[in-house]
């Protein structure tokens, strides 16, 4: 790892660097929002939580994520019901927590 | 307190951001990037796709070592909360002791966690130590370098010894913010201790156990240097909770791939542990 | 008052000095330990020394791989202390005084980090400090528990900024004062308490800390912490010297901690009790 540079030693890929630039264009798209509509749209959902955009982005993101390692842990590849699951998920939080 | 709402604020919280994301999201992409790989060194990497993952999450090896996390964090916590709970409804409200009381108490937590965790191994020692030889010549067979029981027991003391003053403290804090009314008209009124406790001390204490909980929760979740320094996971693997487990497959056997996902598996545990924690927190905050 | 509310109270207080009883047992036992000779401490039981030994000091505080660890360890810590605070400051009047766009979740953020397990960032760490050339620095170690401490240092002074009623800031920009001005000539030394803690918190907490600072460290900047770690698997039975290595660790904790009693509890439920 010596001498290499930054660029070498974080192993980069591409599906890993659309994984991430993915979460900085939704981050930047909700500082767009919130310019354009000021004051997070906050609301008291279903679950009893106030919450804004940001709060129901992260619930989504997070939630996703342990929706994929649950499929994996119990069904194992291919994982794209679990991207279904999380998408339909993602629509209910944004639409209803 | 009305804030105003002013953007060049992020001026302020700039450097913290530069100098936070340095550290978190640099590591954090890498961890990403080794946990879809395979690697046999030199910077030489193949793509594995979900694999590890998988293999993570379908390892015995993983799931005993969570195991054992959750029952050893549902043990101190049965432990700790209580008698955290009653030492501090049993402190003195005033008075010279009051400094005393919070100085002695607080030391635990002041001592650097490896040399916590040399104290309890001399201090539990089966043959020189005032625990273990206590305890043998009382009769029972204490030897924790042998037998996984004894381990946990002195484990589990040990991080009672260190922690338990963290409740402590913070229930002492919430209980003194009771204004002294509130007792007076218990008093009036000849209300026992125990309704005293039910209805006056318990709800104020409410948010402050809340926070006492998720803390020790999260970091006993945590818990590495002193568990290696006494006892270095074992007798065999019987004291090897995560975060041992996590350095032993990336630092001492190089596995970067499922060393990398176990970590972000682990991340995320927390991430939800975090997330949960502040809401509870601002949440009060709110009302 | 009643003699029986008298000998209750009397009850009530064993409880905690049972319990501080408890928590003074180990530590009597390393301070015991660290004055006894080697072959006392092999040879059986002994409640308390029986040859009376400084033996085991003097080895610390002449020996370079003994005393040097404290050095190193002290030099990265300070470090670490005044870097997080100064860092934090500015951060926490931000956050304390004015709404911005993403706040709220850059709290949280910064939140996370503190609570993020030190094991997950070790093996990144490692690579991240070697590329950059700080690997066996102090710095490497000063900047690595930044992760931790600057979370910290920005909640606690948040805390105590917050109770600083806002009308002193607003007095001093219609007094004229430009904004770093007020902020180093007034406001600074009105929080100087919240200053003093989060210094301490961060020095214990960094003080504290074993993994990352084994991890980031090799030889020349090895910490005090580290090498009581190596003695001990290594060398396995110097346990008198490893005894006073860790009765001379309690010591600076022991003693700031006289000065901050009052703020301890605040200070560890992170400014928000």
């Amino acid at each position: 790892m010596e001498g290499t540079s930054i660029i070498a030693w974080m192993a980069w890929t591409w599906p890993t660097a659309a994984f991430f630039a993915f979460i900085a264009l939704c981050l930047i798209a909700m500082s767009v929002w919130e310019v354009y509509s000021p004051g997070g749209a906050p609301r008291h959902g279903i679950l009893g939580l106030d919450t804004t955009r940001g709060d129901r982005l992260f619930i989504s993101l997070l939630g996703s994520a342990f929706i994929f390692l649950a499929w994996l842990g119990l069904f194992g590849t291919p994982l794209w019901a679990p991207l279904g699951i999380s998408l339909v998920y993602a629509f209910v939080v944004f639409r209803w927590v | 307190m009305y804030k105003q709402l002013n953007q060049k604020a992020w001026f302020l919280v700039a450097p913290v951001v530069a100098l936070v994301a340095f550290n978190a999201i640099i590591p954090l992409m890498t961890v990403v990037n080794f946990s879809v790989q395979e690697t046999f060194g030199d910077n030489v990497f193949f793509w594995a796709g979900v694999d590890w993952f998988e293999q993570v999450l379908h390892s015995s090896r993983f799931h005993d070592a969570l195991l054992r996390q959750i029952l050893f964090t549902a043990i101190i916590l049965l432990i700790e909360v209580p008698l955290g709970l009653i030492v501090a409804l049993a402190m003195p409200r005033k008075g010279p002791w009051v400094s005393v009381c919070l100085v002695t108490m607080a030391l635990p937590l002041l001592i650097p966690w490896n040399v916590v965790g040399a104290m309890w191994n001399i201090f539990a020692l089966p043959e020189i130590g005032l625990m273990g030889k206590g305890l043998r010549s009382l009769g029972f067979d204490f030897n924790y370098t042998r037998q996984p029981l004894t381990a946990w027991f002195t484990v589990v003391l040990m991080d009672v010894w260190h922690w338990t003053s963290l409740v402590v403290l913070l229930c002492y804090a919430g209980l003194v913010s009771i204004p002294n009314d509130y007792y007076q008209a218990a008093k009036i009124d000849g209300a026992s201790a125990w309704s005293v406790f039910r209805y006056i001390q318990l709800p104020k204490l409410k948010r402050v156990l809340t926070i006492a909980i998720l803390l020790r929760f999260m970091d006993s979740f945590m818990i590495y240097t002193e568990v290696v320094v006494l006892t270095g996971g074992g007798p065999g693997n019987s004291t090897t909770f995560l975060s041992i487990d996590l350095v032993k497959m990336a630092l001492g056997q190089f596995d970067l791939g499922p060393a990398a996902a176990m970590s972000l598996i682990y991340f995320l545990i927390i991430l939800l542990l975090s997330w949960l924690f502040y809401t509870v927190m601002t949440r009060n905050e709110a009302r | 008052m009643h003699p029986e509310r008298r000998t209750f109270i009397r009850k009530r207080a064993l409880i905690p000095a049972i319990y501080i009883i408890f928590l003074m047992l180990p530590i009597y036992w390393l301070v015991t330990m660290s004055f006894k000779t080697t072959n006392e401490i092999l040879g059986g039981f002994t409640p308390w020394p029986v040859n009376f030994t400084l033996a085991n000091y003097v080895k610390i505080f002449t020996d370079s791989t003994w005393y040097s660890g404290y050095i190193n360890s002290l030099t990265f810590v300070i470090a670490n202390t005044i870097l997080s605070v100064v860092v934090a400051l500015p951060a926490a009047y931000a956050f304390s005084r004015y709404r911005f766009l993403g706040d709220k979740h850059l709290f949280f953020w910064l939140l996370t980090n503190r609570m993020a397990p030190p094991a997950v960032f070790a093996l990144p760490f490692l690579q991240l400090y070697s590329a950059v050339g700080l690997f066996d620095t102090p710095w490497a170690v000063a900047l690595a528990h930044t992760l931790f401490n600057v979370p910290l240092a920005v909640w606690i002074l948040e805390g105590f900024m917050s109770g600083v009623p806002k009308e002193l800031d607003e007095t001093a920009y219609v007094d004229g004062y430009p904004f770093w001005r007020f902020f180093l000539k007034i406001f600074i030394p009105t929080i100087a308490a919240g200053i003093g803690v989060a210094c301490f918190f961060c020095f214990m907490f960094s003080w504290v800390e074993l993994l990352l600072a084994k991890t980031l460290t090799s030889v020349a900047a090895k910490p005090i912490v580290a090498t009581m770690t190596r003695t001990a698997s290594t060398s396995g039975y110097e346990l008198g010297l490893l005894a006073a290595a860790g009765t001379l660790t309690i010591v600076p904790g022991a003693f700031v901690i006289y000065f901050v009693r009052n703020y301890i509890a605040k200070g560890f439920a992170l400014g928000r009790v």
